[in-house]
């Protein structure tokens, strides 16, 4: 059995900003990831991000990427690539699939930084080629510049829906509406105004009710909502489009945390059942941290503050840092973290991080 | 082409469960999403639920009035991912193997 210091499940803004943060306390860290490259989501957002400069604020996803990969590979991490976690054991040991092998590598401290699965929507006929997720849409689009279609309608309006329309119109593509199921639209004004300037209609409380199409999709069929998520029959509408992308919100791939033992609570505002967790993103397990979207669905820049958080307390734990140290170091993450969850968007996310860590808390 | 039938939808891709079929089980008094998933293999495919699992529990909120706070996700057993059972089943670098 192979053993480290820290290991770290998930190679994404979380995952890179504690192996990091860890890694320059001197701890030994393995960085492990499924895919070919480190990064997570963030190659796909070639948009810029918003917020302070400490936030990244006009850097876009892409860069902040090469940035985070450029120090995990100066500070010694050893990333493992290619690499399938499929379970987690007592004592802190992982079951990794690596290079066709199977091995098992013990850890002093955990973190699951697995992030998150897009939510689906069954319709009739969304089995159909052409209804795809908002995700694999940025995979075509962003990373492998090939269109999906030509005519898009664009299901949901949160940041997600709203950002992929926008990169769907600048890549070529039309975008006929985007459908939001609420009285009013999910994400930031400043992301519906780009589109609305475009001319593409957002219609709110109206849904998808039907794809239709010969073996792919070739007309979309809406519907409006009534005030209690009823369907008024006589307002259908039919859209020609040979894409339907669903752009419904995350779920948490939290997993590992069940199979390891932690305990949840259902924080809808976060995307479902979340792990508690502590201040210091230590869940109810011993040794066992969470962080980025596997913690509570937020955004990247989020993301990586919760992994430096982690990062600083397993450094802590193992006696890489002092306790004073340590408080001085989090304490600039935590204010920047706040500065992150304020407003209407954040601040709701804010209430349900506290709710979260005044369990683990009274425990 | 005709509309497909609501009842009709395939709700778990991998199993090709539709449903009518997770509908049916609830009526046969499934109340968690294991219970759906022992009678109906949602959940069980390539993916283990990812695309299914919240559509089950929606399914079974609707049906049941149960909140979907406390409708549990299934028990989640290693492997997580689809993996190769040869690989698995295969010595590691003690010579142990997990499907012993």
């Amino acid at each position: 059995m192979r053993e480290t210091e820290f290991a770290i499940v998930g190679a994404g803004p979380a995952g890179l900003s504690a192996a990091i943060e860890a890694a320059r306390a001197g701890v030994q860290v393995t960085l492990i990831d499924e895919n070919d490259k480190p990064g997570g989501q963030l190659f796909k957002q070639i948009h810029k991000f918003f917020g302070s400069k400490e936030h990244y604020a006009g850097v876009r996803g892409i860069d902040i990427g090469v940035q985070l990969l450029h120090e995990v590979e100066t500070c010694g991490v050893e990333v493992m690539l290619n690499a399938v976690v499929w379970g987690i054991f007592a004592d802190h040991t992982l079951g990794i699939i690596h290079d066709h092998k199977n091995l098992h590598l013990k850890a002093k401290k955990i973190l699951l930084a697995t992030g998150a699965s897009e939510n689906a929507l069954a319709f009739p006929g969304w089995t159909l080629p052409g209804v795809m997720g908002a995700g694999a849409i940025q995979t075509l689009v962003n990373i492998h510049r090939v269109l999906p279609g030509r005519r898009v309608l664009m299901v949901g309006s949160g940041n997600v829906g709203l950002i992929v329309s926008y990169q769907l119109l600048q890549a070529g593509a039309e975008v006929v509406a985007v459908l939001e199921a609420m009285p009013k639209i999910g994400g930031y004004g400043v992301h519906a105004s780009k589109l609305r300037r475009h001319g593409v209609p957002i219609l709110t409380s109206t849904t998808i009710k039907e794809a239709r199409g010969k073996g792919k999709v070739e007309e979309a069929i809406t519907i409006g909502l009534d005030e209690h998520w009823r369907e008024i029959p006589g307002t259908e509408k039919a859209y020609q489009v040979d894409v339907i992308c669903l752009a419904l919100g995350l779920t948490p791939l939290s997993e590992l945390a069940w199979m390891a033992g932690c305990q949840f609570d259902y924080i809808p505002q976060l995307g479902g059942h979340i792990p508690v967790h502590d201040a210091n993103m230590e869940t109810t397990v011993n040794g066992i941290y969470v962080a980025g979207d596997v913690s509570g669905i937020e955004e990247a820049s989020t993301a990586m503050e919760e992994g430096k958080l982690a990062g600083i307390a397993v450094a802590e734990a193992l006696g890489y840092l002092s306790a004073a140290e340590a408080a001085c170091k989090k304490e600039v993450v935590l204010r920047r973290l706040d500065e992150l969850r304020s407003g209407p968007f954040g601040g709701v996310r804010k209430q349900a991080k506290e709710q979260l860590h005044q369990q683990r808390c009274s425990q | 082409m005709s509309p497909e039938p609501e009842d009709e939808v395939i709700i778990c891709r991998c199993e090709e469960v539709s449903r009518k079929e997770i509908l049916e089980a609830i009526a046969e008094g499934a109340r968690t999403v294991n219970e759906v998933k022992m009678r109906t293999r949602a959940g069980m495919g390539l993916c283990q639920g990812k695309t299914c699992r919240r559509l089950v529990s929606r399914i079974l909120a609707e049906q049941t009035g149960q909140p979907m706070g406390e409708i549990a996700p299934a028990t989640f057993r290693p492997p997580v991912r689809p993996v190769p059972i040869g690989v698995l089943a295969s010595k590691d670098d003690e010579g142990q193997s997990d499907a012993s």
